[in-house]
């Protein structure tokens, strides 16, 4: 079934300067008793992002109107944690098609590209670079080219390459999942099976 | 040159290699629960497709469960329609559950282990993070993500880029009162909890080779803590003999050719590592967490970092850490009020867990502030605690065993420590709100909860129990 395609973006932003932001924070364990993907998104961040009365938090950067777009820049180690794809499933059901950090943990990496979401990693100076441009202009944009590999700060033009492996960089363009590929190799699966070692 | 457990392990279950992309890797078992499988069994409805594997699909439900009369329904209505669906999807594909109530439920990770479903040598996978655990009999087990569960369903086999290796040592012995658990949270508060990503890491040196089973699960349980694949410990006498005779092991003729074949299951004197760290045993205290990370551990008897310990950059995200828990830097950690103390969890739920606990605290009794909720991993280890005696202890020192699940370690049921409490839990994240909205969190092992749960306040167990 198809993802997602995702070839280039030019938006404005969501800065979120905090680092070490695990799975838990992204969505609470207890929004995970449901049992399709649908509708993460309105829990987005739900503790940072409501009070306990569940009225939006002035301070929290979702709730400031100041700041919009179809990026996620945060701070360093984004993901971390848990392997519930439902963080995956409300960054995308938000409306976020990229996450832009100094450091993805592993198993949310995979999670965001197997839903249409590409996780950047970008050096932590091109990183300071964008919350700096934010705080001068909350409009200030970001473009992500998947194609060339490469994520530029509009606001001061200045670029760099990002990494994607070509297997989930082609998946991306073209909106494959791995499923379909995965059940064309049934035979080769089977001819494994017949000489493995096994008790 | 030789090749490290891990590559063994890998390159013997790789069907293809993708180029400039992911091995196609073959799984040997796959573990699901009810929380994450759901979405993955609709992929497959709405592919029209099948389980592939279904006899090498074990399910529990676990995340959801109440740890009090399990016998009724569940009351709440979404954590009830969710353990009914993954039962539903288990019957439709044909796939064995040890549903609520039956004498094998309990957590995944410590029910693979106890039924010898786990073994060494096998690629294992769950759509949990603490799939890790399974590492500590040298397979190669994972936590991966609900399209991961619906690929290992669909095609017995999942796509991931070969992670880096890393070998973690831990030589000599371990001092008066360090448990497998202050190892892990001493390793997690040197490297962080990005000191592991990428890699998949083999715990090895005379202080992991002198573990048992359950306590290496421990330490390989919270590999995913230090952000690390996964964690792993060759398998070796000690495997063997846990491994013996448990309900899914091997048996006669099949247990000698496994147990020949596992023997080979060790890294070559010749293999190199990508990265390779030593820590020294002694050097390890019992530990306990301080802020909202597993990474942010300090020895119970120490104080927490000064602010100018911190590196600039990470200063803001540390104040932020404070300012949740309600601690200052530089604060005695020792003192600290406990209001709930929880024993369990796939880290520290296990029978040997339980015993350590009783053991601390026969002839004291619980202070009178604290709240505690003792959880076994599963039904085999709550029978076990009853018929060992150790419920009795328990209730001696005003303590109640209650029945397994996953309970407070992510309160995904009633199990919820109230927002603004400081609870003292064996389990193994601390993060914002992880044991229910506001609540605030300290890792460590079961001495140690057993320190504060007589005490009420955080204290070093080497001060207050005989051991």
């Amino acid at each position: 079934m198809p993802i997602d395609k995702f070839v280039s973006v030019q938006t404005s932003f969501v800065p979120m300067p905090i680092e070490n932001v695990d799975t838990d924070q992204i969505i609470p364990a207890r929004f995970l008793k449901a049992t399709t993907k649908e509708g993460f998104g309105d829990n987005l961040f739900y503790d940072w992002r409501y009070d306990k009365d569940g009225k939006p938090k002035a301070d929290f950067v979702l709730n400031n109107p100041n700041y919009s777009g179809s990026v996620l820049v945060a701070g360093k180690n984004f993901g971390s944690g848990s392997s519930r794809e439902h963080a995956a499933w409300a960054i995308a059901g938000y409306g976020f098609r990229a996450v832009v950090s100094s450091f993805f943990a592993d198993i949310f990496r995979n999670n965001s590209l197997n839903n249409g979401v590409l996780p950047v990693q970008v050096s932590e100076v091109f990183l300071a670079g964008l919350f700096k441009a934010v705080e001068a202009d909350n409009k200030a944009e970001v473009k992500i080219d998947l194609e060339q590999q490469i994520i530029t700060n509009v606001s001061t033009g200045e670029t760099e390459d990002f990494e994607i492996n070509a297997y989930k960089k082609s998946c991306l363009l073209n909106g494959y999942d791995d499923i379909d590929y995965l059940l064309s190799l049934s035979d080769e699966v089977e001819a494994y099976e017949a000489k493995a070692v096994r008790f | 040159m030789g090749k490290t457990l891990f590559d063994k392990i890998w390159d013997s279950h790789v069907v293809k290699r993708i180029e400039g992309g992911p091995n196609v890797l073959y799984i040997d078992r796959h573990f699901i629960h009810e929380v994450t499988s759901p979405q993955a069994f609709g992929g497959i409805k709405a592919r029209g497709g099948k389980v592939a594997r279904p006899q090498q699909v074990v399910a529990t439900p676990d995340h959801n469960i109440p740890t009090i009369n399990q016998h009724l329904s569940i009351q709440d209505e979404l954590s009830r329609h969710q353990v009914e669906t993954l039962k539903k999807n288990c019957e439709e594909h044909g796939i064995t559950m040890y549903g609520i109530n039956h004498p094998f439920n309990g957590i995944v990770h410590v029910v693979g282990p106890e039924l010898g479903i786990t073994q060494p040598g096998m690629t294992i996978v769950c759509g949990d993070s603490h799939t890790s655990t399974h590492g500590a009999f040298g397979s190669i087990a994972f936590g991966i993500g609900t399209s991961e569960v619906e690929m290992a369903l669909a095609t017995q086999c999942i796509m991931q880029p070969k992670p880096k290796s890393m070998r973690i040592n831990i030589e000599g012995e371990l001092g008066r009162g360090v448990s497998s658990k202050d190892i892990i949270l001493y390793i997690i508060s040197k490297i962080s909890t990005a000191g592991g990503t990428g890699y998949f890491v083999e715990f090895a040196g005379s202080a992991i080779r002198g573990l048992s089973m359950e306590a290496r699960m421990t330490v390989c349980n919270m590999s995913i803590e230090m952000g690390a694949r996964g964690g792993m410990i060759a398998p070796d006498e000690t495997t063997f003999a846990y491994m013996k005779g448990r309900e899914q092991a091997p048996q006669g003729e099949q247990w000698d050719k496994a147990l020949a074949h596992w023997k080979t299951l060790v890294t070559d004197a010749d293999a190199v590592f990508d990265k390779e760290l030593t820590f020294d045993a002694a050097d390890i205290e019992p530990m306990i967490t301080y802020g909202t990370n597993p990474g942010m551990g300090a020895k119970v008897c120490g104080n927490i970092p000064r602010l100018d310990t911190i590196g600039e950059s990470s200063r803001a995200s540390f104040q932020k850490s404070m300012e949740y828990m309600g601690f200052e830097a530089g604060d005695k950690l020792q003192g600290k009020k406990v209001d709930y103390v929880f024993v369990g969890s796939c880290t520290n739920g296990r029978i040997e867990d339980l015993r350590a606990f009783c053991e601390a605290v026969k002839g004291k009794q619980k202070a009178e502030s604290v709240t505690a909720w003792i959880v076994p991993g599963s039904k085999q280890v709550e029978k076990q605690a009853i018929a060992e005696g150790l419920k009795d202890q328990l209730e001696a020192a005003g303590f109640e065993l209650r029945q397994p699940g996953c309970s407070a370690c992510l309160a995904m049921n009633d199990d919820k420590v109230p927002a603004g409490k400081y609870a003292v839990a064996t389990s193994n994240r601390n993060f914002e709100g992880r044991q229910g909205p506001g609540s605030r969190t300290m890792l460590a092992s079961p001495l140690t909860a057993a320190a504060a749960a007589v005490t009420g306040v955080v204290t070093d167990p080497r001060t207050i129990f005989n051991i």
